[in-house]
């Protein structure tokens, strides 16, 4: 079967697949900022016993491998009476993996804001809240622009995990596809493209260009 | 919903478990050695003199770094078999993950060879080194300790990737505990042991590179 003839005939299972890549890539993205955010700043808190909870929840999610997550919340919380879909299972298993990671970017970035800012918005006197929203976490976002886009293709790469659990998203149906075909260079190939593709030229431009765009606004007086 | 948790069934499982284990830290150490040389080649290819060389080199690691692992394994153990070629799931697991964590190490040497002075480079062609000798006794050597930090992490990070190898049925220990769970019908004690597992690993395994990297650059005199 030429190329042609294969992606015409499967071309629609790529891209139904692919939908449901780019929707638990979104999702788990989301939950990886927000607990990203999250711990990062509980990290920082004067309080020990934040700090040490933060820390545990980040061990937690470091120290063993996503795989190993993604089985447990899907196989082992329903034992504990709470029942997920592979399609909630996946993308919350992906970002509170990912936030893990994100929790020490986030930590970094704002360690990274210069002493000074921090005085001056004490000088203003600032609440700490408003301090660290208005006046902090602004510049570290900045800052941590960079790793996030590293981080991002984490999550796209950790989204071809779920189907591990049957969720059929695009890894799920290139194996179905090599299942039905034997063409596994097609089968696979196609998936590598379009992953690739994903990763390469729209979510790192799309983090660069956020990027680039911040530091024009935030330069401007 | 009370925890149906059974020590006993626990405590029967745990020799499959722990053999499975033996086998995973096998494939870590065959990855990982894999990774160390194949991400040097992949660093040093990315420094020669033909643009199109290293450019292509460059593309190579950026592709593999941003596509899911489990897809690159599933490729090299199906793909083979198409053209003629059988690789069992153990050579074609660890050649995937072996080249994947090459691409994320040769970014971390790339990242310790640049770190080195253009001096020392000076130094070398004033000494009128080979390019060999130059590599392997002055500019690596150097390269090495700013490096270790992500060498460490990448030694984790392939003892992370190794349950995906159960996609293809090599017998480690994510395999052990889906055979256990599928035998037994009990999903709770297999996977909850491999996850301590992993923890009771991976943790102290971090906080000795932690102090193997603090150790090492107070050796070389570097704060």
């Amino acid at each position: 079967m030429s190329l042609w003839l294969f992606l015409v005939q499967y071309g629609s299972r790529y891209l139904s697949g692919s939908l449901v890549t780019a929707s638990q890539f979104v999702l788990a993205s989301l939950v990886t900022v927000v607990f990203a955010v999250t711990f990062g700043l509980l990290l920082l808190s004067k309080t020990y016993w934040l700090r040490a909870f933060a820390a545990a929840y980040i061990d937690f999610f470091r120290g063993s491998s996503l795989v190993v997550q993604i089985y447990w919340i899907f196989f082992v919380l329903p034992l504990l009476g709470l029942s997920l879909s592979p399609f909630i299972a996946g993308f919350l298993a992906v970002g509170l993996n990912t936030g893990a990671y994100g929790a020490e970017v986030v930590r970094g970035a704002i360690l990274a804001v210069p002493k000074g800012q921090w005085e001056a918005a004490y000088a203003l006197s600032m609440s700490p809240a408003k301090r660290m929203y208005r006046i902090i976490f602004p510049q570290a976002f900045l800052i941590m622009l960079p790793p996030w886009g590293n981080l991002l293709i984490d999550v796209l790469k950790g989204t071809a995990l779920v189907s591990l659990i049957g969720l059929a998203e695009l890894m799920f149906q290139a194996k179905q596809i090599n299942n039905l075909t034997f063409l596994s260079a097609q089968a696979f190939g196609a998936a590598l493209a379009i992953y690739y593709l994903l990763a390469r030229f729209l979510i790192t431009p799309a983090v660069r260009g956020l990027e680039s765009r911040l530091r024009r606004k935030m330069s401007r007086t | 919903m009370e925890l149906d948790w059974s020590w006993r069934f626990a405590w029967e499982i745990l020799p499959d478990l722990l053999a499975g284990a033996l086998k995973t830290l096998a494939a870590v150490g065959i990855g990982y050695s894999m990774a160390i040389v194949g991400g040097l080649i992949l660093a040093l290819l990315q420094r020669t003199r033909s643009r199109l060389l290293s450019a292509a080199v460059r593309e190579f690691v950026e592709f593999i770094r941003s596509t899911p692992l489990l897809l690159q394994i599933y490729f090299v153990f199906f793909v083979g078999p198409q053209f003629g070629v059988q690789l069992s799931p153990w050579a074609s697991g660890l050649i995937a993950i072996g080249l994947y964590r090459s691409a994320y190490l040769s970014e971390i040497y790339r990242g310790g060879l640049e770190a080195v002075p253009a001096g020392q480079w000076e130094a070398c062609t004033a000494l009128n080194l080979s390019g060999r000798d130059a590599y392997f006794r002055i500019i690596i050597p150097q390269a090495l300790p700013p490096a270790t930090a992500g060498m460490g992490n990448a030694l984790i990070a392939i003892f992370k990737d190794t349950p995906m190898l159960s996609a293809i049925g090599v017998a480690e220990l994510m395999h052990a505990a889906t055979v256990v769970g599928a035998n037994s019908y009990r999903y709770l004690e297999p996977y909850t042991l491999v996850g301590l597992i992993f923890l009771l690993l991976s943790l102290p395994a971090a906080w000795v590179i932690r102090i193997f990297e603090r150790w090492l650059r107070s050796k070389l005199g570097m704060v």
